[in-house]
């Protein structure tokens, strides 16, 4: 029994009373997509609470990442066929965020050790790579998949972005561009000290359409042969406007 | 003025939705085409999803060939009786259409046979109005009388005969009712409306005056694209009804100016001007198969083809 005791006292011991932890804020809670939506961006601020015990053995780092809802997807090569180019071979990547990004408080390989980057996934292709890593062969496959939507914007990495004061107060501001898909977007903070990651502090931002776009999305979901035959009635009664309209103005 | 769409997901900019809209409406006012062949690559391009852009084109497509076809009605230019004969078919060949379209899709490389299907097909029919009706324009313009198409082939002698008072014709329904499958089968298969098929087919085939085969290829457009809308917005909920008006009103308008456009012209010149269409339109496509193209992979739902 005495010893049972020893071993939860030395269990409790080695549990990492977190020295240094994250309190976070945000400039906004929830993001509303209403019809004239051109983005958004978020501000994303805390501080770095300490109880004296810390040890300051390397550079704290902090490094921030936003990602979308999770959908599969599957990312075509075309390769050149008897002189034509056809979609050759197909990947499917199990779950690729609609959008991502990763905003860090100096060079990557200064704030986040490799084996720590594969244990979280916190950068890009670690992040796109873990989730679709049942596929063989892969590799320029998610490499292209993260090309395409960097180049449409929904995938970033902001190197030194995040400003870090007196390594106790940082913020970041994470930019959404307008072609953002709705869902929960699972924010997460990592607070690093030479590398390792010393805390971890998630939350969720909503995105979410209102007003009319929430309307006619729900509409299309849950009465679709109503709002079928509603988007057919427009399409009538506009081409009979127009055309009535325009026997008008020839009288 | 950006507008984000909420079936489509994106922001767009609301004007240039408008100006496509209109320049769809006129090539479908003038010539009798559906245009969604044109319109869908370019949704594609400004970054509406696919699946979106198809379905959306259709309600669009609706709204601009209703506008046209109240414009050739009262110009008398519409054969009700011949589009319901047609329409009859398509809905035949549509159902024939899904059916092949799934055996290629089972047996993979659908989308490959296609686009060849589509190059060769284009190609032919281009290439053969364009010579004819320059033809027929040489000949008119050196003050001798047109070459007369033949009026009576084996098509006339066969049974079933009935009277297309508007097209002048008493043909048997066995030609038009085929012309329908066909087109049919093949818009279910390349997945528009089949306009550009059925109005060189209406002309060469059927023999109609091309000034009614505009106003009924638009008559029987309006059918298709409803009945596609229904479907895309039952089954996939992908139609996009903010994108679609967007569309529309862009849609209707070029529509009526079209239509007026196409009656100024001579029958030759619009059968020219279709002719160039529908060649680009194969330039086009054999480009993107023979072209290397700047971004080798693509992204797509999963499990789509």
């Amino acid at each position: 029994m005495r010893i049972l005791h020893l071993l939860l006292a030395a269990l409790l011991f080695a549990m990492p009373a977190k020295a240094e932890e994250i309190v976070l804020g945000l400039s906004q809670d929830e993001v509303a997509i209403t019809a004239t939506f051109e983005g958004s961006h978020i501000l994303i601020f805390g501080a770095i609470k300490r109880d004296g015990t810390e040890t300051v053995d390397g550079d704290l780092g902090v490094i921030i990442t936003v990602s979308g809802p999770k959908t599969p997807i599957t990312v075509r090569r075309k390769e050149r066929k008897y002189g034509i180019w056809i979609n050759a071979d197909a990947v499917e990547v199990d779950a690729a965020p609609s959008f991502y990004a990763v905003a860090t408080s100096g060079p990557i390989e200064e704030v986040l050790k490799e084996v720590e980057d594969l244990r979280h996934s916190v950068t890009m292709s670690r992040a796109i790579r873990s989730v679709g890593a049942k596929v063989e062969g892969s590799e320029s496959f998610t490499e292209a998949l993260i090309r395409i939507r960097s180049d449409a914007g929904l995938y970033s990495t902001f190197i030194g972005t995040v400003d870090l004061e007196e390594d106790t107060l940082f913020r970041t501001a994470i930019n959404l561009p307008s072609n953002i898909t709705e869902g929960a977007y699972e924010t997460r903070i990592f607070l690093t000290r030479g590398g390792i990651v010393i805390d971890e502090y998630d939350t969720i931002i909503p995105v979410e359409k209102v007003g009319i776009e929430r309307w006619l999305y729900r509409m299309a979901q849950d009465n679709a042969v109503l709002y079928g035959i509603m988007s057919l009635l427009i399409a009538v009664a506009a081409g009979w406007g127009a055309s009535a309209a325009f026997a008008a103005l020839r009288r | 003025m950006l507008i984000y769409l909420p079936i489509a997901e994106v922001s767009v900019n609301a004007f240039l939705l408008l100006g496509l809209g209109g320049i769809v409406g006129i090539l479908s006012g003038m010539f009798g085409v559906g245009g969604g062949f044109l319109m869908t690559p370019l949704l594609f391009f400004i970054g509406i999803p696919p699946a979106v852009a198809v379905a959306t084109e259709a309600n669009q497509i609706v709204a601009s060939s209703f506008s046209g076809v109240l414009a050739h009605l009262r110009r008398k230019t519409v054969d009700i009786k011949m589009g319901l004969v047609l329409q009859a078919g398509g809905l035949v060949g549509s159902g024939l259409g899904i059916i092949v379209f799934n055996y290629l899709k089972a047996l993979g490389q659908v989308d490959l046979l296609v686009k060849i299907f589509y190059v060769v097909f284009l190609g032919a029919i281009g290439g053969l109005m364009f010579v004819e009706s320059i033809n027929t324009l040489r000949h008119s313009s050196k003050g001798r009388t047109p070459a007369k198409r033949r009026k009576h082939n084996w098509v006339h002698n066969l049974p079933f005969k009935m009277k297309f008072r508007v097209s002048g014709l008493y043909i048997s329904v066995i030609p038009p009712l085929l012309v329908g499958m066909a087109v049919g089968v093949l818009a279910a298969i390349m997945g528009v409306g089949g306009g550009f098929i059925m109005v060189p087919a209406m002309i060469y085939l059927l023999g109609m005056p091309t000034k009614v085969v505009v106003g009924t290829s638009l008559f029987q457009i309006i059918f298709v694209t409803a009945f596609t809308t229904m479907l895309h917005a039952t089954t996939n909920h992908t139609v996009d009804i903010a994108l679609a008006l967007l569309l529309l009103i862009g849609g209707v308008i070029g529509a009526q100016i079209g239509t007026r456009i196409g009656v100024k012209l001579k029958a030759e010149q619009l059968r020219i001007l279709l002719a160039i269409m529908v060649l680009a339109v194969c330039v086009k496509l054999s480009f993107d198969l023979l072209l290397t193209p700047s971004e080798l992979f693509v992204l797509g739902a999963a499990g789509g083809h």
